[in-house]
């Protein structure tokens, strides 16, 4: 048992540390949900891409640098530690991206995965209905054959689309048999957001400020070259083991140890004048994020010896979620009266604040921290499932 | 890096989880708080037979040389199976301690005699520690103050909440000699390591209890495990203890290779495996409801365990403390 880095690891992480030194915006970049913001953090996209480090962990003939899922890690550790911005085609790499590696054609890889990697289309995911949240396989929304096109028509309503609003792309399961329920009978697609029938409406989230959309489907057609996986195997395909791994269940801990070690450096300049159970909430918010890191290093130990993530996915889900909140409001807590403020004048341009917004999402997305909880009692110590 | 127990420690635990599965340890702890120390006594000696005893003694000294990773393994066995004796201070503590003495100190017992089990040792060494435990179940009673080492006598027998905990006060006697400072923080800190793993191991026990009997007991009509209240109470106590565990071996690794950041490791799993530990005695005693509260049950046994662990080695305020100093010296 270590945690030693070979020569190639710490070679890669010296390499990524020094790129980021040189090219992450002095200036935080507008929110990337406003016009001017999305553009700039496209633009950043662009710019990582050159350096060969928007997708460090795809294969070097998509524009990756066939990254280790540790060196991924590090890679992400150095990004949030330099205060690289956030990444408007996350959606895209880490979602997407590993279902089309592992099931889309040739076609679809040539097409998509380029323009995904440079921030030139950014994808949207359609998951969630108005009567399907957390309870996605009660989905709606429809994909009806069309042999004389070649193709599927859908029809319906997707919403908390995150990114659509200012989005090219986006994915999601439609429900292509009506003879099944649940989780068979669905299918995955692909599909402009610019295209025939179909409206985006963007919705304001608790920060003000687009983030989420709906999407209303009337009529639209997708040809069969845009049906990723097999048709009615959208379930599988959506939930398979490399989206997992690389996408929500596997969160970097970068971003969590990056916040924390801001936590403490707030503390240093403020503690004196706070309450000591104070610090000892800035202390908690410290070892979670190091309990996470660990536990992350542990994951991808896991992981390279050919063991997979499973129910395990929901723990690391409900942690890190928790974790994101309860430290970012140990920030506003010692920031005191000036917590609220989010003008250029607030502590850091107001950037616990707009943490603290993000952070609250956590919990949600993704099925809520009550279903992961339930995964978690039922698949993992073996309680009955029954009646809830 | 890999950070994953080897083959080699996946069988010493299991080794371990065989011997102390059958050893009826519940019954033998009872016993001890009652002073009938055979029973304990024996299971000293058949765990020294499987190298417990020898982990931290060198091997030019009959030992193992074994590193704070093993520790870990088997202070999680112990705690899980409620092993009492005073495993702490005469496994992990008093061969740092009589290795650093060395020949300044010929009174004390030779560090052969703590590998083969032969040789019980407890140590106080306040403040955190104050009281000597088990000493009466020891050859040899140790007094640590800073680095300063005395002999000592026991004193007064005090009553903890874990009855098999038997803490004696401690009486003064000679000073032997004065160790490196750096040593004496060293060995108390993988003492305190030990002290998590064992909060580890009992915290797995109070849930593996909790989600067996929720599994069977019924109410209303149907198994306790079905209401969703439980389950979600129950799944944050294996969400605790799995982010506990890798701060634990973690701060394992840091001691392991002499890191600066070992202090602070070990403060940070002491913290989270006694937060976690005493989550699962919680919810353990709610999910069982009045039986668990009674003295017949042997789970109140892993709940004042719990309770009286999760200040010894240092309290979480003190580690907390640790903790806080540790990032706010490193960071800008």
């Amino acid at each position: 048992m270590n945690l030693d880095l070979d020569e190639r690891e710490r070679a890669f992480q010296e390499e990524a540390r020094a790129w980021l030194r040189e090219h992450v915006p002095a200036e935080p970049l507008p929110n990337m949900d406003t016009p001017e913001g999305f553009t700039a953090h496209r633009e950043w996209e662009r710019t990582l891409a050159d350096g060969g480090w928007s997708v460090v962990s795809w294969p070097a003939a998509y524009g990756g640098r066939d990254a280790s899922l540790l060196e991924w890690v590090l890679f992400e550790e150095e990004y949030y530690r330099a205060g690289a911005p956030s990444r408007v085609a996350q959606n895209g790499i880490s979602l997407l991206a590993p279902i089309i590696f592992e099931y889309g054609t040739a076609e679809q890889k040539e097409l998509y995965l380029r323009p995904m990697a440079d921030g030139t289309e950014v994808w949207a995911q359609a998951w969630s209905e108005p009567e399907a949240g957390s309870d996605l396989a009660a989905l709606r929304s429809t994909a009806v054959r069309d042999d004389a096109r070649g193709g599927w028509v859908l029809n319906g309503q997707k919403t908390w689309s995150s990114r659509a609003a200012f989005a090219h792309r986006g994915f999601g399961l439609f429900r292509s048999d009506p003879s099944q329920e649940r989780h068979r009978g669905l299918t995955y697609f692909l599909f402009p957001l610019d295209a025939e029938g179909i409206t985006v409406r963007p919705i304001g989230k608790l920060d003000g400020h687009p983030g989420f959309a709906e999407i209303f489907f009337e009529d639209v057609f997708v040809p069969d070259a845009d049906v990723l996986g097999t048709p009615g195997d959208g379930w599988r395909v959506a939930m398979s083991t490399a989206g997992n791994e690389r996408g929500l269940s596997l969160r970097s801990p970068g971003r969590f140890c990056a916040a924390a070690d801001r936590l403490a450096a707030l503390w240093k300049e403020r503690g004196q004048e706070a309450p000591a159970s104070l610090g000892e909430r800035v202390a908690d918010a410290w070892i979670a994020a190091q309990a996470y890191r660990l536990y992350t290093f542990g994951t991808v130990a896991r992981l390279t010896g050919g063991g997979d993530i499973g129910a395990d996915g929901s723990v690391n889900k409900i942690f890190w979620s928790e974790l994101d909140v309860r430290l970012h409001e140990t920030a506003l807590d010692l920031l005191g009266p000036e917590a609220e403020l989010r003008d250029e004048g607030a502590a850091a341009g107001g950037a616990w604040m707009d943490g603290y917004l993000f952070a609250l999402s956590g919990p949600i997305y993704a099925g809520t921290n009550e279903i992961q909880r339930n995964i978690v009692a039922e698949r993992l110590l073996g309680l009955p499932r029954g009646k809830r | 890096m890999r950070f994953a127990l080897t083959d080699e420690h996946r069988g010493f635990a299991e080794a371990l989880d065989d011997l102390l599965g059958k050893a009826e340890v519940p019954s033998v702890s009872r016993s001890w708080a009652e002073g009938d120390l055979s029973g304990g006594l024996d299971l000293w000696r058949r765990l020294a037979e499987v190298g417990v005893t020898a982990l931290r003694v060198p091997e030019e000294h009959g030992g193992l040389s074994a590193g704070p990773v093993d520790v870990v393994v088997a202070f999680e066995a112990l705690g899980r199976h409620l092993v009492p004796g005073p495993y702490v201070e005469s496994v992990v503590l008093a061969p740092a301690l009589l290795a650093a003495a060395g020949d300044a100190a010929p009174a004390l017992p030779a560090l052969e005699g703590l590998a083969d089990g032969a040789a019980i040792v407890t140590v106080a060494a306040p403040p955190a520690t104050p009281f000597a435990l088990d000493a009466d179940a020891a050859q040899v009673v140790l007094r640590l103050d800073g680095a300063a080492l005395s002999t000592a006598a026991a004193g007064e027998l005090r009553v903890s909440v874990d009855r098999s905990r038997r803490l004696f006060e401690v009486l003064p006697g000679e000073e032997l000699v004065r160790l490196d400072a750096a040593v004496v923080a060293e060995a108390l800190d993988t003492a305190a390591l030990a002290c998590s793993a064992q909060l580890l191991g009992a915290g797995e026990r109070a849930l593996a209890t909790s989600v067996e009997y929720a599994g069977t007991r019924r109410q209303f009509g149907r198994v306790i495990g079905e209401y969703q209240a439980l389950k979600h109470m129950l799944a944050d106590v294996r969400v605790a203890l799995d982010f506990a565990r890798p701060l634990v071996y973690g701060a394992a690794v840091s001691l392991a290779t002499g890191s600066a950041d070992a202090p602070r490791d070990v403060s940070a799993a002491k913290v989270a495996s006694a937060e976690a530990a005493y989550l699962a005695s919680r919810i353990a005693l709610q999910t069982h409801g009045a039986i668990g509260y009674t003295e017949e049950y042997d789970l109140g046994l892993w709940i004042n365990k719990i309770r009286a662990l999760v200040t010894a080695w240092g309290t979480p305020a003190f580690h907390r403390g640790r903790v806080l100093a540790a990032i706010t010296a490193t960071t800008a």
